[in-house]
């Protein structure tokens, strides 16, 4: 088994691409990945590439091979879908090939176009994740799915549009400073509640917006990284995946997310670490329920306590465990099948110091990421650690 | 089932899903249940849960029991004149359904509906285009 580093991240600005095609996106990212890694392309052995709705959005299935064109690379490549966490799973097939011993060197990551699409097609397009048959044509878009969860979660365990405001707000403070964020706009908790309704209890302040971008990480061995003289201080430890039946209704808890309780033990146990050892996360934030569902299963909190974190100042960028300082996918966009890889450039910026934000967790060891596809049928979680 | 209509996003069809939902119209629902207690719906040769393939029809209680509901207000193309509605996960016992509430709001609004509520299923259809889907009325509604 080798230890994995990051050797190079990138992202493209998360935002609205109007004029620019999806392998334009995943060029720009893969270059900075390239730029920041300092490896050479061709070293690379696998492309590992998330992509959900881009047979919808761009007419362009068979993407895999377009996108090692566009990165400059010749080497098998693939592919992942799995809704949200499309670059969550092509991540965690690239680390798990490293850490094999199966190639030194891996790109992976993923993109999304979205912005082209109105908006009622990307709510179908997004819709799609969900089951077909006894949940989209039941009338159950992707916010009504989480909006399902939400009041499902007020009942068990009680909670208030007001605790999910204050999420919103956190996340539109941590984007602020965050050069690829989608937002650099603060929203205040009562702005938050004033939103209109998309599906009720969610308002338009609890929903991640739609997003063009796209997620690059160049992941190595740790022994090429030492041959090679990298400056690759940040391993991925740990790598973890659940799956859950795909319509919520089938599950045994409406208000919780087993497949991420199930991809968190893994990584944990993968890394050696535990949740108590965490100091900072990145999680799925597709909605501000979301992101405390993530929290629990993440065992950060408590069945029932994730609710009022941000309110409490626990996760917010001065409390005692930041969550989502990238601005998560509320702020800074959630350009679907690129999440996942974003968030593991964000928190590898975040531990390495070269965040904007990394100035609020300096002593930073250990990082999670969480990723999730649908209402989580799908749940993907990596652990980030300093190692040298 | 209608025939594929070329203006429906998903003209995916099955006929078990069609035959069950004829069963809720001709008022004798059922889900597939395993020796376990283990319901699912069709088409479905296996227990999710435990791998059984001895899976029968077992006939569902007309009235359920509210879970989780959302009033819904940007709706996908499919739903667009039907918007807003109220989704509802709905206990029926041995298995769950998911669909719209339909009654019981004042005109315009979307149908009252709250956790635990006692309801009634059966089939329906889209205002947008027709297409039957589940239905779930509150108790006491005609
Ligand atoms: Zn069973």
């Amino acid at each position: 088994m080798s230890e994995v580093r990051v050797a190079g991240v990138g992202l493209t600005p998360f935002g609205s691409h109007p004029e620019r095609t999806g392998r334009d996106l995943f060029a720009e990212a893969a270059l900075r990945a390239f730029e920041d890694a300092a490896v050479s392309r061709a070293d690379v052995k696998e492309l590992n590439y998330g992509n959900f709705m881009g047979a919808l959005a761009e007419h362009q299935g068979h993407q895999a091979p377009l996108m090692a064109e566009a990165a400059g690379v010749r080497c098998p490549a693939t592919r992942y879908e799995s809704a949200c966490a499309s670059a969550g799973v092509a991540v965690r097939e690239a680390v798990r090939t490293v850490a094999a011993g199966d190639a030194d060197v891996v790109l992976a990551g993923g993109m999304e176009r979205m912005t082209n699409l109105p908006t009622d097609e990307v709510t179908e397009g997004l819709a799609i994740a969900a089951d077909d048959l006894f949940e989209v044509r039941a009338g159950v878009t992707f916010p009504g799915a989480y909006a399902l969860m939400a009041n499902a979660y007020f009942d068990a365990y009680g909670g208030s549009r007001e605790d999910l405001a204050h999420i919103a707000s956190k996340n539109h403070a941590n984007a602020m400073p965050n050069e690829y964020a989608q937002y650099h706009r603060e929203v205040s908790v009562a702005e938050a509640m004033d939103a209109p309704p998309v599906a009720e209890p969610l308002h338009l302040y609890d929903a991640c917006p739609i997003t063009d971008g796209a997620s690059a990480l160049v992941l190595v061995s740790e022994e090429y990284a030492a041959e090679h003289d990298l400056d690759a201080p940040v391993a991925v430890t740990g790598t973890g995946q659940g799956t859950d039946r795909m319509a919520l209704g089938d599950r045994e808890h409406l208000a919780r997310t087993p497949a991420a309780d199930d991809a968190a033990d893994a990584a944990y146990a993968d890394a050696g670490v535990e949740a108590a050892d965490v100091d900072v996360a990145e999680v799925h934030d597709c909605f501000t329920i979301a992101e405390v569902l993530a929290l629990e299963s993440l065992g950060l909190f408590e069945p029932g306590e994730g609710i009022s974190a941000a309110r409490e100042g626990i996760t917010t960028a001065d409390g005692d465990l930041p969550v989502n300082l990238s601005g998560g996918l509320k702020a800074k966009g959630h350009p679907v099948g690129a999440t996942g890889g974003s968030q593991i450039a964000e928190l590898t910026r975040l531990l390495r110091g070269d965040h904007p934000n990394s100035d609020r967790v300096p002593d930073a060891e250990v990082g999670v990421a969480h990723n999730a596809g649908g209402t989580v049928a799908s749940a993907v979680v990596h652990v980030l650690e300093v190692a040298e | 089932m209608s025939d594929a209509d070329p203006a429906d996003a998903s003209p995916a069809t099955d006929r078990d899903y069609a035959e069950w939902l004829d069963a809720f119209a001709d008022g004798g629902g059922f889900a597939l249940v395993c020796p376990d207690g283990h319901g699912s719906l069709p088409p479905r040769r296996v227990c999710a849960e435990c791998g059984s393939t001895d899976l029968s029809r077992e006939p569902l209680d007309e009235m359920g029991t509210v879970e989780t509901y959302s009033v819904v207000h940007v709706p996908s193309p499919r739903f667009a004149d039907d918007a807003p509605y109220a989704t509802a996960v709905v206990d029926f016992g041995p298995t769950r359904l998911t669909g719209i509430v339909r009654d019981g709001g004042a005109d315009g609004d979307a149908p009252a509906v709250e956790i635990g509520d006692a309801v009634a299923v059966d089939v329906g259809e889209r205002v947008t285009d027709g297409e039957r889907l589940v239905v779930f009325r509150p108790a006491g509604e005609s």
